[in-house]
């Protein structure tokens, strides 16, 4: 299979996660979109690392997971947050910060 | 037969994207997204990559799902379905743009001289994406970056305990929580309804 159909995968799904964070409005699924977008950049990075016959890019992909891992912890303890306080989990209404 | 694979499983995961995005229900929405990283993980698979496949499988679809179900649960169904009030203009300003990132991510693809890779690939020995190889790298080559990763997951775990954690006279009188619902018998969904003398009631009442 030529790299090149993998990496129109990747495209594709970064496209639709990108739709996606700026279509929904619940910031459970707004997270899930980005995870999404960092799983095409994965994809992307173990293509590239296929094609040039180097794990450094396997490695990276790893490294990605991890910093997901940490990105899923701390927004899920923030929506957890705000669903405590009785504040409408919605990112329409959370405008304190907009100035 | 790679091809075979290669098209289900691209298949499943454009559709596990197409369904996190467009399901209503952010439960679904989740389920969708397992279904595509399991997708992934045999296209990572077909690239040579064991190790971030099963990571992916292990790591991703296994235990950070969980968390998302969990809280999914928690906060329960929300009735957001997609772009429910932000106006049709803005929905198809957000369509378009992500269409224009795909035409451009294509121009780059398509457009540069990636075929001189070759159809296949580099050559690659027989341990290629191996637990073990990536483990060398991890270990040698990539320490600090492993280090780094290792402090950056410590970190967010004791962030997330700090964010999520129930605060003193933050919360407003008729917030209900798993304390409450333990004391208030008369709520439904604890043990105490069904089963009076149960364990719950020997050890005396549980302290928030």
């Amino acid at each position: 299979m030529s790299i090149t159909w993998y990496l129109v995968v990747s495209a594709l799904v970064f496209c639709i996660g990108a739709g996606g964070i700026l279509v929904r409005r619940s910031p459970l699924v707004i997270l899930l979109c980005l995870e999404l977008m960092l799983n095409a950049a994965n994809l992307a990075l173990v293509a590239f690392s296929r094609a040039h016959g180097n794990q450094d890019g396997q490695v990276f992909a790893v490294i990605v997971m991890v910093v997901a891992a940490c990105e899923v912890a701390v927004g899920l303890g923030l929506i957890v947050a705000i669903y405590r306080r009785n504040i409408p989990v919605d990112v329409d209404e959370m405008r304190e910060l907009s100035g | 037969m790679a091809e075979v694979v290669f098209f289900i499983a691209a298949i499943g995961v454009i559709a596990g994207a197409v369904g996190t995005v467009a399901l209503r229900d952010p439960f679904y929405s989740v389920l969708a997204l397992v279904g595509h990283l399991l997708c992934l993980a045999a296209l990572f698979l077909l690239l040579r990559a064991e190790f971030v496949a099963a990571a992916q499988v292990v790591v991703y679809a296994g235990a950070i799902m969980v968390l998302y179900v969990f809280v999914s649960a928690y906060i329960g169904r929300l009735d957001h379905a997609v772009g429910a009030n932000a106006g049709p203009g803005l929905k198809g300003l957000s369509f378009a743009f992500a269409g224009a990132l795909f035409v451009e991510l294509m121009i780059a693809t398509l457009g540069t001289g990636l075929d001189a890779l070759g159809d296949e690939g580099a050559g690659f020995f027989p341990a290629f994406g191996s637990p073990g190889e990536i483990g060398k790298l991890l270990l040698t080559k990539y320490l600090l970056a492993f280090e780094i990763a290792s402090f950056l997951l410590l970190v967010a775990a004791v962030g997330a305990v700090i964010l999520a954690r129930r605060r003193e006279g933050l919360e407003p009188a008729g917030t209900i929580s798993v304390g409450d619902l333990f004391k208030d018998p008369n709520r439904s969904g604890t043990i105490e309804d069904h089963e009076a003398g149960s364990m719950l009631e020997s050890g005396g009442s549980p302290k928030r």
